[in-house]
């Protein structure tokens, strides 16, 4: 009888800074039996090995920043059955989209003195403003355990159990106090998507949204929570602003305090 | 003799994107390109208008692989500006969240990206297959690193309690207990790793190199000291930048950064080992001489055992820490910003991490500058391989090809570090 073929796993890096991917290998305890039932057959950081395509599961890292980029997430799309983008560069254009609220040619010059070797985007963007993406996977960087979730779920063919609520009722289940209600301490939690385990209110600090926003966020009244705690304009559009800042509703969110801004 | 080309389209086993040309003529390398095609990301220009209490967590952002650097040395740039000392126990909290993203670090690059060289496989899920015992090891030991981390600083990846003054919550001496465990049996794995890497094959290879490391009166470095030299530099973070230039040198169509009047230089375990030997722990002592090694180690594929003592030293370290940790009354001291300059470096696990900011009265970012490890080894990279490939052009390409991979991943690269920095090559035919 002929031995069934292993699915295949493809990893894929664009504009990122790697953290997602390396929380595969952080899995210690998972990553060896995962290889019984998974081929790893293309994942340049971990091997010098590449198993040609079509894969059966792609994990996509970063966004799209250049425009060499913007033609290779093309192949890796027709090369991939099933594609899922890890973490806030994929889903939202991550913390380089910060460049997408200004003109990117003074960020070139900025940091480069020959801005002429430079090829980049005006944008960076993420990955599904190119082509269809099967599941988001959110965080900066990616909770290993929805990683691991994600992937069982691929093999055993059904939909991954990662919820959409928001951080906060992570912390109520987690019986965390509340950091905004006991310390005044301003907290993205209601309107952060879930995934961390309420991390940042554990270590009584208030949510800064690394996993960008949950389904249909009140964004309108999460600002009015924190301009009530004395939080400036400037600070809102800077909070809203950071690791998924050009995910919809925060990116909408820091325009209106921006314009406030402007307003005097 | 005929021209011939050594290509490697993409780098395996380092972190980032990166590509390696070399072409070669009459026995002499005459082409050489460490190519970078990592996108830029801007970091240095959207720093600009930050907080500077942003800057811990978002200069992680530039690496996810050693994130506690990008923390550490922020945060010690910014106290620096502010002029605020951080002592006792918040300081050797620090020191135990670094140890532990060095045993991460260390033992990823040991076990998963540079033993399997050695070994003749592609990577370690296939080195697995005939060493899984081995490959369990060096999980485990990585495993026990990433938990230290994520138990001070809350999660493993971007670590979540870190702040400039120091952190948000503190560990009880209590929390720090079942660490102590884990970590006494990472050291007798540590220990084994120093014994099992020294009897790995290394090819004959040694130049005398520029060393450039930190040193503190006391202690083996990570958060604080002086940058010296085995050529007699020694200097405090703020000079940094009179004694230290990036170059834009032909072929690599990258900034490399030299020391002025003396050149490239090396940075990482082999230089810290190497400028530090006295002050490793002497259980991290006798273990090196015990694999082989000198007080000074001068061949690169060699920085598999360095990295496996300093892994030794790191356990040993936190452990000595944690005995003799008392919690403090406040999880940060207090920070007032005002206008100025800030100085930081610290020692990532791949070498010496530089950040300077300067800002205004209210602590606004108004501009930063990063150099990070890697593109600070560029230059040493090179001139290890225009060395080293005339010597084998014997060797079958495959067999070549392989070997210069190994070259380059001795630095334990992280180009995705570099590249906010490099310039990136285009072919525009
Ligand atoms: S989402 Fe965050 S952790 Fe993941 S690759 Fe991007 S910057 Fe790194």
């Amino acid at each position: 009888m002929a031995k069934k073929q292993k699915p295949k796993l493809a990893v894929w890096k664009f504009a990122s800074c790697d953290g997602c991917q390396l929380s595969l290998l952080d899995c210690e305890d998972q990553l060896l039996p995962l290889t019984e039932r998974i081929d790893i057959a293309n994942f340049p950081e971990a091997s010098r090995a590449v198993v040609k395509g079509p894969y059966d599961l792609s994990l996509v890292e970063g966004s799209i920043s250049t425009p060499h980029d913007a033609e290779r997430i093309h192949q890796v799309r027709r090369a991939s059955k099933f594609l899922v983008t890890i973490g806030a560069c994929a889903t939202a254009g991550g913390i380089q989209a910060l460049r997408n609220f200004i003109d990117v040619k003074d960020f070139i010059s900025i940091v480069y003195a020959t801005p002429a070797y430079i090829d980049t985007l005006k944008k960076s963007t993420p990955i599904a403003e190119h082509i269809r993406v099967d599941f988001e996977l959110r965080g900066c960087p990616i909770n290993k355990e929805q990683l691991v979730e994600v992937v069982s779920a691929f093999l055993q063919g059904r939909k991954p159990n990662v919820r959409p609520h928001s951080v906060c009722m992570e912390c109520k289940r987690r019986g965390a106090v509340c950091v905004m209600v006991a310390h005044g301490t301003p907290c993205l939690g209601p309107v952060t998507h879930a995934g961390c385990g309420a991390l940042c209110p554990a270590y009584h600090r208030g949510c800064y949204g690394c996993f960008g926003p949950m389904e249909t966020p009140n964004t309108r009244e999460m600002s009015a929570a924190w301009e009530r705690l004395g939080v400036k304009q400037k600070d809102l559009v800077q909070i809203y602003r950071s690791f998924n800042a050009y995910a919809e509703p925060f990116y909408s969110e820091s325009r209106i305090h921006e314009s406030k801004i402007h307003q005097g | 003799m005929k021209a011939k080309s050594i290509k490697v389209d993409y780098l395996a086993r380092v972190e980032g994107e990166g590509g390696l040309y070399i072409k070669v003529k009459d026995r002499q390398v005459v082409g050489f390109k460490l190519r970078i095609f990592e996108p830029p990301r801007f970091f240095e220009a959207f720093l600009r208008g930050r907080s500077f209490r942003e800057a811990p967590d978002i200069t992680a952002r530039i690496c996810g692989i050693c994130p506690v650097a990008y923390q550490m040395s922020a945060v010690h740039a910014m106290e620096n500006a502010f002029d605020v000392k951080v002592d006792g126990p918040l300081r050797a909290l620090r020191r135990l969240l670094y140890c532990g993203e060095w045993i991460e670090s260390h033992a990823l690059h040991i076990y998963m990206l540079h033993a399997p060289d050695f070994l003749g496989y592609a990577d370690a899920i296939q080195m697995a297959r005939d060493h899984g015992d081995v490959v369990q090891q060096g999980l485990s030991l990585k495993k026990a690193g990433n938990e230290l981390v994520a138990l001070v600083g809350g999660r493993e990846i971007h670590p979540i309690n870190v702040r400039v003054g120091g952190f948000y919550k503190v560990p009880g001496k209590r929390e720090l207990a079942p660490m102590a465990e884990k970590l006494k049996r990472a050291r007798d794995v540590a220990l084994e790793t120093v014994r099992w890497t020294a009897k790995l094959r290394f090819p004959e290879f040694e130049r005398d190199y520029l060393f450039v490391a930190m040193r503190h009166p006391d202690e083996y470095p990570f958060n604080e000291g002086h940058l010296v030299s085995n050529h007699g530099l020694d200097i405090a973070a703020r000079d940094y930048e009179k004694h230290f230039a990036e170059e834009h040198v032909e072929h690599s169509h990258a900034l490399h950064s030299v020391l002025r009047g003396a050149g490239p230089y090396f940075v990482g375990p082999m230089a810290r080992y190497s400028l530090n030997f006295d002050r490793l722990s002497p259980l991290a002592q006798e273990a090196a001489r015990q694999a082989g090694l000198g007080p000074v180690c001068r061949n690169p594929f060699q920085s598999i055992i360095v990295r496996s003592v300093e892994t030794l030293y790191a356990c040993d370290e936190a452990l000595r820490i944690i005995d003799e940790y008392e919690m403090p009354e406040s999880p940060a001291v207090e920070v007032q910003p005002r206008a100025g300059s800030g100085f930081g470096w610290s020692e990532a696990p791949r070498g010496t991490l530089y950040h300077r900011y300067r800002l205004d009265d209210q602590g606004v970012i108004l501009d930063a500058k990063i150099v990070p490890p890697t593109s600070q080894n560029q230059k040493v990279i090179e001139q290890d391989l225009r060395e080293f490939v005339p010597e084998r052009l014997d060797l079958p390409a495959d067999k070549l090809r392989w070997q210069c991979e190994q070259a380059i991943r001795n630095y334990d690269p992280c180009i995705s570090c570099s590249t906010h920095f490099l310039k990136l090559e285009i072919d525009r035919e």
